[in-house]
């Protein structure tokens, strides 16, 4: 991987004044003389202040701060899949595509964001609005497939509910979090099985679905 | 001490030791890509699998440290198994280009499939290819090659101190690199190239030019600085093929500067290949018969007091010696080899050379640099105290102007009277230096050419007795030299003798017309118009200043075309050895010195090298030492008088042109290209 490959962005980065707060107590949590273990949250950081990606001002403005070499920051940004190089969409989707969620459906996922979006993963749409990426393993499998749209899990899907889900999002609306098929957090569907009988003995009553 | 077997063989070892090091003390020879002596251990090739009793799998040899009662075995089924189970995942990536890789015949990966490799591939998938990466104008990078061992990575960040490079993306993605697009900006980069243990960084001026099997090597010493690195030339047919560092742990350890690497181009342009006289102005070719004629004529011609010599920064103590015997014969007094300028002296050895040695850089726990950069003045001492400072406990501080050394520095700021300060105790440095258990001090050869040179010499010298620098066991006080020849030419006395001129004595006079013979041993640091209507004999190797003005032109031979002595900056005596002949007419300088003797009527007594080492060893019993370093008392050196205010300036202005070799060098005229103009561009506003 080399700077070519991705764009140039802004000459200069800074962080706004909040988040120059934010990182003077991200790098006050390690010990003297440790400094440069703030790079993962100080690029996190950046790449928040900056429309979700990562220029490599972005990244020597960071090096600075830590008085680390930028190669070596370059390593960590480049290492890691989280920090995205290059520019992406308002919506970031991504489609988790491991095992779990692929055995529960993520190809049709997947093949519902190409349906309503026009991309593939790794695209962005013409308008800048979607970004569709396949990632791994999202650690939410018991209520796959899911997809982490920026920062937020929208579990138990299937087609027609991504496709719905898009819908809301290109109408300019925020979708209610988690699971898309009536599913309480990651409670069997429709309903309690087991426990039932303590629950009643306790005159508890069961949490039901919607 | 733990004690250990390795294959039956007991052995105790110091503790921290590694198998794999005690492997080689053994003289048990293990694989390795990833492992360098002298660079941290990553453990990322796997190739150095061994064996341990105990352990559930094979264990990496380099990085597993030695314990009481281990049993390592390094010649099993298992170990060969495994080490070909690396190798096989090694080469899966790797291109089958052996043929066109600059690399082959000298290749660790090579070497090591003859031992390790399968015939075949089992690997029926797409191999990857990378990117090469432009890593500037001495570093060529086929990167489908690179087995990413890291040696570049921890090279540039240990040992040259940039870090530039690095391992960017993850898995089948990740690559060497500087991810940026830019060159690699150390004066010892080309270092890259010898840890690099496949073709993936080869010489980018070396590109396809021969096979190692081809090549003669000449074991030799470098004279483009003071250092004196350990070289090995290697030659093919009369040419100067390329030049690669020889370990020796005293000077150079196994790195040499990209100037002592990638000069040696300058050696094939603008050469001395016969000699010259001008006649009406222009110089025309002629026989050596005509121009030794001429030579001894005017010598003869001129009242001794009227005659002079300059030697340059490359000569070799053999000619120096002659050049002194010849005219000191004849009564000439004035003798001179500071081309600088310097009121530096043969007054007390101690006093000229790198008393602490490099070596002993590495016990320094305090050290003040004057008015140098060793970066450029001499770059495998600020290596070593680079090393020194990664050790830790090592404080540098700096009197002169600020530069980047690659370590962090203290600044006391640039003014030069801040010595008598330190030296009286009024400026609070002088209780760091007191304090320090081995402080030292190194003086730059730029402080010394100063007006007020003599003064500087004399503070350095009050700074090093007040502060405990010189003691029975530590000598701290150190001048760091960037001409090849001074300490030599010092250690012969080659100065003005009583009633002399020095350097500025003899322009002065040759302007005034009171120097009518001018004898220029290779000083080509001297403006031409300087020399007035003097007659200027000329006798060195290339056609630069110095020749440009010569009225007769006695072409002598290169550093690598003779057997010479030099001394480096710690006093240390070397030989050089003869890699190749002069060209064309041109002779080894001691002979052409020793020639014009016999046509001036009165022959030196020596008619062999063993002979003129003999006479050199009773001139002064230094040069019977070779390859070490005699201590030298301290003495009495320098003028006690007032320091100017002045600031103290940087003598090298371009690293990579520094002589008359490197000036001819294309290569190094693309380094100052990439390196240096665009810092000074910066500098003076000019770019673009």
């Amino acid at each position: 991987m080399s700077a070519s490959e991705t764009p140039a962005g802004p000459a200069t980065f800074e962080f706004t004044a909040d988040n120059l707060a934010l990182a003077q107590r991200i790098i006050a949590k390690y010990p003297e003389g440790r400094q440069a273990s703030a790079v993962m949250p100080l690029l996190d950081l950046a790449q928040r202040q900056h429309d979700n990606w990562l220029p490599r001002a972005a990244m020597d403005y960071v090096a600075g701060m830590l008085g680390m070499a930028p190669i070596r920051v370059y390593e960590v940004a480049s290492f890691y899949t989280m920090y995205n190089l290059k520019p992406v969409g308002k919506h970031f989707v991504q489609v988790c595509t491991t095992t779990p969620c692929w055995l529960r459906g993520s190809d049709e996922v997947l093949a519902a964001c190409k349906r309503k979006l026009g991309i593939g993963p790794g695209e962005t749409t013409a308008d800048g609005q979607f970004t569709v990426v396949e990632v791994e393993c999202a650690g939410a499998c018991v209520n796959a497939p899911v997809i982490s749209l920026n920062d937020i899990y929208y579990e138990d899907l299937d087609g027609p509910s991504t496709e719905a889900l898009l819908d809301t999002l290109i109408r300019g609306e925020t979708p209610k979090p988690g699971p898309q098929n009536g599913r309480i957090n990651s409670a069997p569907i429709g309903g309690p099985t087991t426990l039932i009988e303590m629950a009643q003995r306790n005159g508890v009553k069961p949490a039901s679905q919607e | 001490m733990p004690k250990l077997t390795i294959d039956g063989i007991e052995l105790e070892v110091a503790p921290g030791t590694s198998v794999l090091q005690a492997c080689e003390q053994l003289g048990i020879e293990v694989p390795r890509f990833c492992y360098h002596e002298k660079l941290s251990v990553p453990a990322n090739c796997r190739m150095c699998l061994v064996e341990m009793e105990k352990a559930p799998k094979p264990i990496a040899s380099c990085a597993m440290p030695c314990g009481e009662g281990m049993v390592i075995k390094t010649d099993t089924d298992t170990v060969h198994k495994a080490r070909k189970g690396v190798m096989e995942f090694l080469l899966i990536n790797h291109p089958l280009d052996c043929p066109i890789c600059d690399q082959g015949g000298e290749c660790d990966l090579q070497d090591q499939a003859v031992g390790y490799g399968f015939d075949r591939g089992r690997y029926g998938e797409e191999k990857r290819a990378v990117k090469d990466k432009n890593l500037g104008p001495l570093i060529k990078t086929i990167m489908t090659r690179c087995i990413h061992c890291t040696r570049c990575i921890r090279f540039s960040d240990e040992i040259a101190g940039v870090s530039v490079m690095g391992a960017t993306g993850r898995g089948e993605h990740m690559e060497i690199g500087t991810y940026v697009e830019a060159a690699v900006s150390s004066e010892l980069s080309g270092n890259l190239v010898d840890v690099c243990p496949v073709g993936a960084l080869t010489s980018k001026p070396y590109a396809f030019t021969a096979r190692p099997w081809e090549l003669r090597k000449t074991e030799s010493v470098d004279v483009l600085d003071a250092v004196g690195s350990n070289i090995r030339i290697d030659t093919r047919g009369g040419e100067v093929l390329r030049i690669l560092p020889r370990l020796n742990e005293a000077v150079n350890e196994e790195w040499i500067s990209d100037k002592t690497r990638y000069a040696h181009d300058g050696l094939k342009r603008q050469r001395l290949d016969r000699p010259y006289i001008r006649e009406n102005g222009k110089l025309r070719a002629a026989s050596w018969e005509e121009a030794l004629a001429l030579t001894a004529s005017k010598l003869k011609g001129a009242a001794p007091e009227k005659i002079a010599a300059i030697a340059g920064d490359l000569a070799d103590a053999e000619s120096l010696l002659a050049l002194k015997d010849l005219l000191g014969g004849m009564g000439v007094a004035s003798l001179e080899s500071r081309q600088d300028g310097s009121a530096i002296d043969a007054a007390s050895r101690a006093g000229y050379i790198f008393n602490s040695t490099i070596a002993g850089i590495e016990q320094a726990d305090q050290i003040l640099l004057i008015g140098t950069n060793p970066r450029w003045e001499g770059a495998l001492v600020n290596a070593r105290i680079r090393k020194r400072y990664l050790q830790g406990g090592l404080t540098v501080t700096v009197l002169g102007p600020r530069v980047d050394l690659t370590f962090p520095i203290e600044h006391l700021g640039n003014d030069a009277t801040l010595l008598n300060a330190i030296a009286d105790g009024s400026h609070p440095y002088a209780e760091t230096l007191k304090a320090a258990k081995k402080p030292l001090l190194i003086l730059g050869s730029g402080a010394l050419a100063r007006p007020d040179g003599a003064a500087v010499w004399a503070a350095a010298r009050a700074v090093a007795e007040a502060c405990g620098l010189v003691r029975e066991d530590w000598n701290g006080f150190n001048v760091l030299h960037r001409a090849a020849s001074r300490v030599g030419a010092l250690d012969l006395g080659f100065l003005p003798a009583e009633g002399g001129r020095d350097l500025a004595g003899i322009l002065d006079g040759a302007r005034k017309g009171e120097v009518e013979v001018v004898y220029l041993l290779g000083a080509d640091e001297i403006d031409a118009q300087n020399f007035g209507r003097a007659f200027v004999i000329y006798q060195g190797h290339h056609g630069d200043r110095g020749a440009h003005r010569a009225d007769v032109i006695l072409p002598g031979a290169a550093y690598t075309e003779k057997n010479a002595t030099y001394v480096n900056t710690e006093g240390r005596a070397q030989h050089t050895r003869q890699a190749t002949f002069p060209v064309g007419e041109a002779r080894e300088d001691w002979k052409i010195i020793r020639a014009l003797s016999g046509a001036l009527g009165k022959p030196l007594p020596y008619d062999t090298l063993q002979q003129l080492r003999k006479r050199l060893a009773d001139a002064n019993p230094v040069f019977a030492q070779i390859d070490r370093v005699t201590p030298a008392a301290w003495g009495a050196f320098g003028t006690a008088s007032a320091v100017a205010a002045a600031p103290f300036t940087l003598p090298v202005e371009n690293f990579y042109m520094t002589d008359a070799i490197s000036r001819a060098s294309a290569t190094m005229a693309e380094c100052t290209e990439a390196f240096v103009s665009p810092a000074v561009a910066e500098r003076t506003g000019t770019h673009g």
